[in-house]
């Protein structure tokens, strides 16, 4: 899939995904030629063939998580089946630590995919070098990798 | 009518955005195979022959005579394999190189969607805004088979075993998720009707150029616990008539036995559970068929 400005005949960018949590999609293209935006707009159900292969529109904002098609899609799906695994703190070059309304935060998400999603908040912080996880750096997590489902 | 140059004229330095994800997905999944040795698929185009029992008692057969062996249940509809293996209700490890596949007692690494759902009596569902699922179910289940095998810290395995759904449909988009898969397993009984639809898979098999293709006949007679005296469990032998047609060799016979069934339930593989009974001899001849010519000047997998 590649979006072409027409009148530059340039092809264009992806600049911005937004999921407004209602199912739908929007998608910016931006022209760096003239600087010419789309927006393209998915329905639930096309927005949902998409997902189903386990791709982005757009691209990735973060790697790929093990699972994530499974853990992000299915329905009744065992509240305990995923146990976190303690990496060797050596192996931890920036600790991160939860504060507890952050973990609060977290509490909501279901927790089928509760780990998954604690991986990225954490993953974003250490690149970071943000040693505190709070409400705030998650909303800040969401806005930046696109995570507005999660 | 103005010229707007087509798909492939129009170059971009970032790549297709959603066909370089679905190469990373391959990309995934070739790094994760390349650990496996011997992938072997237990299939039948049936459902209802056995094919899951004889999936798990080979596994387990393979790994009590030292192999390493992991289980995929790529049934996701009808999941058994964590059960019948002794491994239900086990947590899985998020771990660093992916999910760590659930130990069995018997030494088998499990992989079912069985472990995953939070009732095992409720059919697969996925989370969908509309009702259009005939739409992408499909891509959906493909995919999950995908993750079970790319996203499984599997490790190095002598013996990966796929336990396939019914359906040559659902078989074709495995084996198209495998372009290496050697060595499938077709399980049939002796009745007609198993013949007739496991004839389809066997030629989708030879269509996908699947390089060994073995028979197991399963519930092939009713042997007597206490005498040993043997009688089929259906007339004629509608296996013989599956070889003789499709050209594959009978690799197994496995006589019925309600221990069998007995035992998978309380995970318990025969080969482990009833090592003396006729069906775990046959289990372990099967299982000896299968690794002996792979196996010459090799170390086992860890």
């Amino acid at each position: 899939m590649k979006f072409l400005c027409i009148q530059c005949d340039h092809i264009m960018a992806f600049a911005e995904r937004q999921l407004p949590g209602d199912g739908t999609l929007a998608a910016v293209f931006e022209c760096s030629a003239c600087g010419r935006e789309i927006a393209m707009l998915t329905n639930p159900m096309e927005t949902q063939l998409v997902s189903s292969m386990g791709i982005e529109i757009g691209g990735r904002t973060v790697p790929e998580q093990p699972m994530e098609l499974v853990r992000s899609n299915l329905d009744g799906g065992r509240d305990d089946a995923f146990v976190e695994e303690e990496p060797p703190a050596p192996a931890r070059p920036v600790r991160v630590e939860w504060t507890p309304a952050a973990v609060d935060r977290l509490g909501r998400v279901p927790s089928f995919v509760r780990g998954m999603v604690k991986r990225i908040y954490t993953d974003y912080a250490r690149e970071r070098g943000i040693g505190r996880m709070t409400p705030e750096v998650m909303d800040t997590a969401r806005t930046d990798l696109g995570l507005e489902g999660m | 009518m103005r010229k707007i140059r087509t798909y492939h004229e129009v170059e971009s330095q970032t790549g297709d955005l959603l066909v370089d994800q679905i190469r990373d997905q391959r990309r995934r999944l070739d790094g994760r195979l390349a650990g496996i040795r011997n992938v072997v698929a237990v299939g039948s185009g049936k459902g209802g022959v056995g094919k899951s029992l004889v999936a798990a008692n080979l596994a387990a057969a393979l790994a009590a005579e030292g192999r390493t062996v992991g289980a995929l249940d790529a049934d996701l509809n009808g999941p058994s394999l964590a059960r019948m293996l002794g491994a239900a209700g086990q947590r899985l490890v998020d771990g660093a190189e992916g999910v760590v596949p659930a130990p069995a007692a018997c030494g088998v690494r499990v992989m079912s969607m069985e472990l995953l759902q939070n009732d095992a009596d409720a059919p697969l569902r996925w989370r969908a805004p509309s009702g259009d699922g005939f739409l992408w179910q499909s891509s959906i289940e493909t995919g999950a088979v995908r993750e079970f095998l790319s996203d499984v810290a599997w490790g190095g395995l002598d013996f990966l075993l796929m336990d396939l759904p019914p359906g040559t449909d659902k078989m074709e988009r495995v084996f198209q998720l495998l372009p290496g898969l050697e060595t499938l397993l077709l399980v049939t009984t002796p009745s007609e009707m198993s013949r007739r639809v496991v004839a389809r898979a066997a030629r989708l098999a030879r269509e996908q150029g699947i390089p060994t293709v073995g028979l197991v006949a399963n519930m092939t007679e009713y042997v007597c616990p206490c005498c040993g005296h043997s009688d089929p469990l259906f007339p004629g032998d509608g296996v013989a008539r599956l070889a003789a047609a499709t050209g594959l060799e009978i690799w197994g016979r496995i006589p019925f036995d309600p221990r069998l069934g007995e035992a998978s339930d309380r995970g318990a593989p025969a080969v482990v559970a009833s090592e003396d009974s006729p069906s775990a001899r046959a289990f372990r001849a099967l299982a000896r068929r299968i690794a002996e010519p792979r196996e010459v000047g090799e170390e086992p997998a860890r």
